[in-house]
């Protein structure tokens, strides 16, 4: 293979996940987005930014496998190759996980763009898993991102948080600040959407949360008893069995890589009388 | 009495939960036993050294793998050595 420059592959995609808020779906969906990636053939790595309170690694199930983490990389106790921790079902899926001992300081800039710009090398996407809040691991998190997906719940502090959030993506980024580039692509994703509730009334519409924040959105993702049961498994709900939340999980993946796929609201089947009186363990 | 209960059956996930964190946990609460991933790099350049002495090696030449287990936890060391050996 010649070495010529313009023919060098595509450099990766770097796409923080990321909402203020906590307790929102970051987590859930860095894992479910990097997991579905994976599986359409994409190389794939999720990133832990939430130094200190590491938790990637166990909705990903690679807990026990941690050996080297994203600080050690930074201060040059450990190589890359070292800290990555390959997926046992996707080839093409990798995690990295934080430190649970240091704290938020070790993350310099200049160290997480040089972890970046290696990782840009070896992979399609970078999915950064961004801390709550807006203090240094998350703006760590979102600092070199091409795009973001600003996960929200359909509720007040959350699509608040996700606006105060959205601007900073357009004010202190990397790309924010050089000239000539273009802004980060922000879209949202909502999360926990329960559509009982907005049928009823009692929570947004999709349409309200948009009206708000006035920026496109990139999938659906209903309320769903499969989350916390892939939580509990340490599987990313993509790779769980089939649900509500897996099927928007995909669509939105679709999506992001520039599929045209229709807007839809899924909702698990409510189980009937039969089913629940033969309940099966879930 | 009739071979179920009015208490909902257990998931089985719910258990699947429990037993990882006790497992992360013990684990994070004891420091792992010797094993503090905060100790890794340490060993991993006293393992470069000593191999160093006698085959020249490069710094990405070392793997280590753990898998953290209930009863024990298993470190898997690989060091990958150039072509030979420079053994007599």
């Amino acid at each position: 293979m010649s070495k010529d420059l313009t023919l060098e592959e595509p450099l990766g995609k770097v796409i923080v996940v990321t909402s203020g808020k906590g307790g929102v779906g970051k987590t859930t969906t860095s894992a479910a987005v990097g997991a579905e990636l994976a599986r359409r053939g994409h190389k794939t790595v999720v990133i832990d930014f939430d130094v200190g309170l590491r938790n990637l690694d166990m909705i990903m199930g690679c807990e026990r496998r941690v050996v080297f983490d994203f600080i050690n990389v930074i201060q040059g106790d450990a190589k890359l190759k070292q800290a990555l921790i390959r997926d046992r079902r996707l080839e093409n899926l990798a995690v990295l996980p934080t430190s649970q001992t240091r704290d938020k300081d070790a993350l310099t800039k200049a160290g997480v763009e040089k972890v970046l710009d290696e990782l840009r090398k070896e992979f399609d996407y970078i999915i950064c898993d961004s801390p709550a809040g807006i203090e240094r691991g998350a703006q760590m998190a979102m600092h070199f991102a091409d795009e973001a997906i600003v996960v929200t719940n359909p509720e007040v502090s959350s699509v608040r948080d996700s606006d105060r959030v959205l601007g900073l993506l357009n004010s202190i980024t990397d790309r924010a600040g050089k000239t000539g580039a273009e802004p980060v692509k922000a879209q949202v994703l909502i999360t926990r959407h329960d559509k009982s509730r907005v049928d009823s009334g009692e929570m947004m519409t999709v349409e309200d949360v948009l009206e708000v924040l006035a920026v496109p959105l990139l999938g659906i993702i209903p309320e769903s008893k499969a989350v916390l049961r892939a939580s509990n498994l340490g599987v990313p709900v993509v790779l769980d069995d089939p649900s509500a939340a897996a099927a928007a999980y995909e669509d939105a993946v679709g999506r992001l890589i520039g599929e045209q796929i229709e807007m839809r609201i899924a909702a698990d089947p409510r189980r009937g009388l039969l089913q629940r009186l033969f309940r099966r363990a879930v | 009495m009739f071979g179920f209960s009015l208490r909902p059956r257990k998931a089985a996930s719910a258990n699947t939960a429990k037993e990882r964190l006790q497992i992360l946990l013990a684990h994070e609460r004891s420091g792992s036993g010797g094993a503090r991933p905060d100790c890794l790099p340490q060993l991993q350049r006293e393992i470069l050294e000593v191999i160093r002495r006698h085959v020249q090696i490069g710094d990405e030449a070392i793997d280590i793998r753990m898998e953290r287990g209930d009863e024990l936890s298993s470190l898997e060391i690989n060091i990958e050595f150039p072509g030979k050996l420079g053994v007599n």
